[in-house]
C-alpha cells in the first residue's frame, strides 16, 4: 500500500516535472505550430545545451581556482602571464562552435525568407491601436475587417476579474485554413507596429509607406495569440493578434458567411 | 568631495584655487572634475532607478494601477536615456578623469579647461531631460531608441530630449578627444603603448569609438528635429523618406555605444583581477587586440537590432555572422581573466567580488547575446523581455558591477580612507541576489511571449512579473547601502595606506600617497 503510494507520488512528481519542462511550458517558447516555429524551438534547445556545456567548462575551471588558489589556504601565486599555444586554441575552439551554431540557422533563415507561391495572401495593416486585415488572394479573396481588443476596459481598471485571455482577445480573429501556405503582407497606417504570433514563429515589423512580407503554414487547427511587438504609442500593449486556424471545410463555411455579411464585420466575436 | 578638498593642503602643495562652490564651477583639476562626474552619474543613477521602480511597481500585478499607459511609456523612455547617457557613460568618464592621468604618470588632462566645460554641459542636458516630464504632453514616450514616426508624433518633451542628446553628445566628444590626447601625448617617459595599464588601453579605444559615433547620433536627432518642425521627410515615406533609415543610422551609433559602455568595464576588471590574484594579467597583448577587434566589429553589426524590420536574406546572414564573431574576442577576454586567476593567490575583497560577479553574469549576458544573434531565434525574442534580460545582464551586472568594483578599488586612493569591508560585501551579495531575482525570470517572460514596453499583461505572466518587481525593489534599496558606504568612507573611514592592495602594480599605488595629492606627477615618474 505504502510503496504504491510512494510510486504514485513519484510518478506524479516526475510527470509534473516533465510537463513543466515540456513544450508549451512557461519557461520556454510556446509549443510550435508551424515548421519554422519548430525549427526555432529545436534550435533554441540545442543552443541552450551548447551554452550550458561552455558554462560548465569555463566556470568549472574558474570556481575550482577560486576554491583552491586562495591566499587564505596559503597558496603561492605562480607568475606565468602568456602562452601563445593556449591562446590560439581558445580562439579557435569558439570559432568552431560558432560555425556549428550558424549552419542550421542559415538554413532556417533561407526558408523563412521564401515567401514565394503562397496558397493565400492576407494584408495586415497596423493602426493606432488595432489591426486591419484584407484577404488579397486565394480562398476568401475580398474579405476585409478590423480586429480590435475585446477585453473590457473594466478588467484593465481592475473593476472586474480578468479572464483567461485577458488582453489577448479580439472582436474579429484572422481565420486561415490549416496546412496552407499563408503569405502575410504588412504595412502600417501611422507608426511602426509589428505582427507577432509566437506559436507560428513569425514576427515582422509593419512600416508605414512600405510593404514587408512573411509567411506561415499552420500544422494544426486551433487559436494562436500574439501581440504587437513594436512600441506604437499609448495603447501598444492593447492591440493583440489572434489567428484562428480551421480545417479546410470549416474555413470554406467561414468564407461563405463572410461573403454574405456586410463588409468589415465578422461572425466570430470572441467570448 | 570633502576628502579631496580637505587633504589637498596637507600635502604642502601650493594650489591657489577658489574655495566653496566656485572651486567646483571653475576647476580645471582632473581630480575635481572626476569627482563631479562620479557624483553626477550617481545622482542620475538614482533618478533613473526611481523611474525603474515606477515601471516595476506598475508591472507588479496585471491591470493598470499606478501609471497610465502614456506615463508608463515616458518612464521607460527616460529610464533608458538617463541610465545610458546620464549614469553609465559619465561614470566611466569620471573614472577616466581620475585614473588616466595617475596611471600614465601625467599631471592632468591635456585640455584642462575643455575638461571643465565637458562636465558642466552635463547638468544642463540632464535638466532639459528631466524637466521634460513637466512640459505639456509630458516627456518623450517613444522608447530610448525614439524611432520615428512615433517620435515625430510627440510634443515638446521630444524636442527637449533632442536638445539634451545634442548637448550630451558634445560633452562626450570633448571628453573623448581630451582622453585620446592625454593618453597619446602625456605618458611618463618609458611608458610605451604596450606598457599602459589595461584600463587606459580600453579607454583609448572607447574614446575613438565615441569620436566616431557620437556625431552620427547628433546627425540622426537633427534629422528627426527637422522632420518634426521644418518640413523635411528623411523618415517619412509620404515625402520620399524611410522610417527604417532612422533605425540604420541610429544603430550605427547605438551598437558601438553598447561597447562604449562595456570596454572601460573590461578595463577596470582587468586591473582588479590581477591585483587580487597577486599575479600579472594573463595575455596582455591579446587583451589589447581583443579590445580593438571588439571595437572594430562593433561598427559592422548594427542591423542585428533590426532583424524584424525586414531586410534581404544576405543582409540577415551577414549581420548574424558578424555578430556571432564578436563572441570570439569576448571569449578570449573571459579566458584570459580565468587564466589570470588560475594559480593566483586570491583574496576576495569587495572589488574582487564585484569583478568575479561581473565575469559570471556578463558571460550569461553573452550567452543570451549569441542566442539573440541567431536570426530565427531573434525573430521570436526581439522586442520581448528576453532582450530586456539580455541587455540588463550586460549593462547592470556588466557595466554597473564593474563601476562598483572600480569605486571600491580606488576610493582609498581618492579619499585617503578605507570603506567598510563588511558592508561592501553585503552590498555585493545583496546586489547579486536581487539582480538575478529581477532579471533572470525575465528570460522566461520573453520566451513565453511577453513584449517589452507594455504597461499591462496577460495573467500567464503574472508570477514572474511579481518576482521580478520584488527583486527590483530589493536591488534599488541595496544601492542606497552603496551611497551610505561611500559617504561614511569619505567622512570617517580608517586612514588608507599608500597601497592598501598588496598586489597592485600601477603608478597611482606605487608612486602616490593616499589620498592622491591635488596635483600629482608634476614631475613625471620614470617607468622601466
Amino acid at each position: 500500500m505504502r510503496s504504491k503510494l510512494v510510486a504514485t507520488l513519484a510518478g506524479v512528481a516526475a510527470l509534473a516535472l516533465y510537463s513543466s519542462m515540456a513544450v508549451g511550458s512557461k519557461y520556454n517558447l510556446p509549443e510550435p505550430q508551424s515548421i519554422i516555429a519548430k525549427d526555432i524551438y529545436d534550435m533554441h534547445i540545442w543552443l541552450m545545451w551548447i551554452c550550458l556545456a561552455i558554462f560548465v567548462a569555463v566556470f568549472g575551471v574558474m570556481f575550482y581556482s577560486i576554491l583552491k588558489h586562495r591566499k587564505s589556504l596559503g597558496y603561492k601565486a605562480a607568475n606565468f602571464h602568456h602562452s601563445t599555444v593556449v591562446e590560439i586554441i581558445w580562439t579557435a575552439i569558439p570559432v568552431a562552435i560558432l560555425v556549428v551554431m550558424a549552419l542550421p540557422a542559415t538554413k532556417t533563415i533561407i526558408e523563412m525568407k521564401d515567401t514565394s507561391s503562397p496558397d493565400m495572401t492576407i494584408k495586415a495593416t497596423g493602426y493606432q491601436w488595432m489591426w486591419g486585415y484584407d484577404y488579397l488572394q486565394g480562398e476568401g479573396e475580398g474579405i476585409s475587417f478590423f480586429s480590435k481588443l475585446s477585453t473590457p476596459k473594466s478588467q484593465v481598471e481592475n473593476k472586474e476579474p480578468k479572464g483567461e485571455h485577458y488582453l489577448l482577445e479580439v472582436d474579429n480573429r484572422v481565420v486561415v485554413p490549416v496546412g496552407k501556405k499563408v503569405r502575410i503582407i504588412l504595412t502600417a497606417n501611422d507608426v511602426l507596429h509589428a505582427w507577432w504570433v509566437p506559436a507560428l514563429g513569425i514576427k515582422q515589423d509593419a512600416i508605414p509607406g512600405f510593404i514587408r512580407d512573411t509567411w506561415f503554414t499552420a500544422d494544426k487547427a486551433g487559436i494562436y495569440r500574439g501581440q504587437c511587438a513594436e512600441l506604437c504609442g499609448k495603447d501598444h500593449g492593447f492591440m493583440p493578434i489572434v489567428v484562428e486556424v480551421m480545417e479546410a471545410d470549416d474555413y470554406t463555411k467561414w468564407v461563405s458567411t463572410q461573403n454574405t455579411s456586410a463588409i468589415k464585420t465578422s461572425m466570430h466575436v470572441e467570448k | 568631495m570633502a576628502a579631496v578638498h580637505g587633504d589637498a593642503h596637507s600635502h604642502g602643495h601650493d594650489d591657489h584655487h577658489p574655495s566653496g562652490i566656485m572651486r567646483w564651477v571653475t576647476t580645471t583639476n582632473h581630480k575635481d572634475i572626476g569627482t563631479m562626474y562620479l557624483w553626477f552619474s550617481f545622482t542620475m543613477f538614482l533618478v533613473g532607478g526611481f523611474l525603474a521602480m515606477g515601471i516595476r511597481a506598475e508591472l507588479y500585478q496585471p491591470g493598470i494601477q499606478i501609471l497610465e499607459p502614456e506615463l508608463f511609456n515616458q518612464f521607460t523612455t527616460l529610464h533608458g536615456l538617463i541610465m545610458v547617457f546620464g549614469a553609465i557613460m559619465p561614470a566611466f568618464v569620471g573614472f577616466a578623469n581620475w585614473q588616466v592621468p595617475m596611471m600614465i604618470g601625467a599631471p592632468d588632462m591635456a585640455f584642462a579647461r575643455m575638461n571643465n566645460w565637458s562636465f558642466w554641459l552635463l547638468p544642463v542636458a540632464a535638466t532639459l531631460l528631466v524637466s521634460s516630464f513637466f512640459v505639456p504632453g509630458g516627456a518623450a514616450a517613444g522608447g530610448w531608441t525614439f524611432y520615428p514616426p512615433l517620435s515625430v508624433q510627440g510634443g515638446l518633451g521630444v524636442d527637449l530630449m533632442i536638445f539634451s542628446v545634442h548637448i550630451l553628445g558634445a560633452s562626450s566628444i570633448m571628453g573623448s578627444i581630451n582622453i585620446i590626447t592625454t593618453i597619446l601625448n602625456m605618458r611618463a617617459p618609458g611608458m610605451t603603448l604596450m606598457k599602459m595599464p589595461m584600463f587606459v588601453w580600453t579607454w583609448l579605444i572607447t574614446a575613438y569609438l565615441l569620436v566616431l559615433v557620437m556625431p552620427v547620433l547628433a546627425g540622426t536627432v537633427t534629422m528627426l528635429l527637422t522632420d518634426r518642425h521644418f518640413g523635411t521627410s528623411f523618415f517619412n515615406a509620404a515625402g520620399g523618406g524611410d522610417p527604417v533609415l532612422f533605425q540604420h543610422v541610429f544603430w550605427f551609433f547605438g551598437h558601438p555605444e553598447v561597447y562604449i559602455m562595456i570596454l572601460p568595464a573590461f578595463g577596470i576588471v582587468s586591473e582588479i583581477i590581477p591585483t587580487f590574484s597577486r599575479k600579472p594579467l594573463f595575455g596582455y597583448s591579446s587583451m589589447v587586440y581583443a579590445t580593438a577587434s571588439i571595437a572594430i566589429l562593433s561598427c559592422v553589426v548594427w542591423a542585428h537590432h533590426m532583424f524584424t524590420a525586414g531586410m534581404p536574406t544576405v543582409g540577415q546572414l551577414f549581420f548574424m555572422y558578424a555578430t556571432m564573431l564578436i563572441a570570439v574576442p569576448t571569449g578570449v577576454k573571459v579566458f584570459n581573466w580565468t587564466a589570470t586567476m588560475w594559480q593566483g593567490s586570491m583574496t576576495f575583497e569587495t572589488p574582487m567580488l564585484f569583478s568575479i560577479g561581473f565575469i559570471f553574469l556578463f558571460v550569461l549576458g553573452g550567452f543570451s547575446g549569441v542566442i539573440c544573434a541567431i536570426v530565427p531565434i531573434d525573430i521570436q525574442v526581439q522586442d520581448t523581455y528576453y532582450v530586456i534580460a539580455h541587455f540588463h545582464y550586460v549593462l547592470v551586472s556588466g557595466a554597473l558591477f564593474a563601476l562598483f568594483a572600480g569605486a571600491y578599488y580606488w576610493i582609498p586612493k581618492w579619499s585617503g580612507r578605507m570603506y567598510n569591508e563588511t558592508l561592501g560585501k553585503w552590498h555585493f551579495w545583496l546586489s547579486m541576489f536581487f539582480f538575478n531575482l529581477t532579471f533572470f525570470v525575465q528570460h522566461f517572460l520573453g520566451l513565453a511571449g511577453m513584449p517589452r514596453r507594455i504597461p499591462d499583461y496577460n495573467l500567464q505572466f503574472a508570477d514572474f512579473n511579481m518576482i521580478s518587481s520584488i527583486g527590483a525593489f530589493g536591488f534599488g534599496l541595496t544601492q542606497l547601502l552603496f551611497l551610505y558606504i561611500m559617504i561614511s568612507c569619505i567622512r570617517s573611514g580608517e586612514k588608507a595606506p599608500q597601497k592598501p592592495w598588496d598586489g597592485a602594480t600601477t603608478l597611482e599605488w606605487t608612486h602616490l600617497p593616499s589620498p592622491a595629492p591635488y596635483h600629482s606627477f608634476e614631475k613625471p615618474p620614470v617607468v622601466n
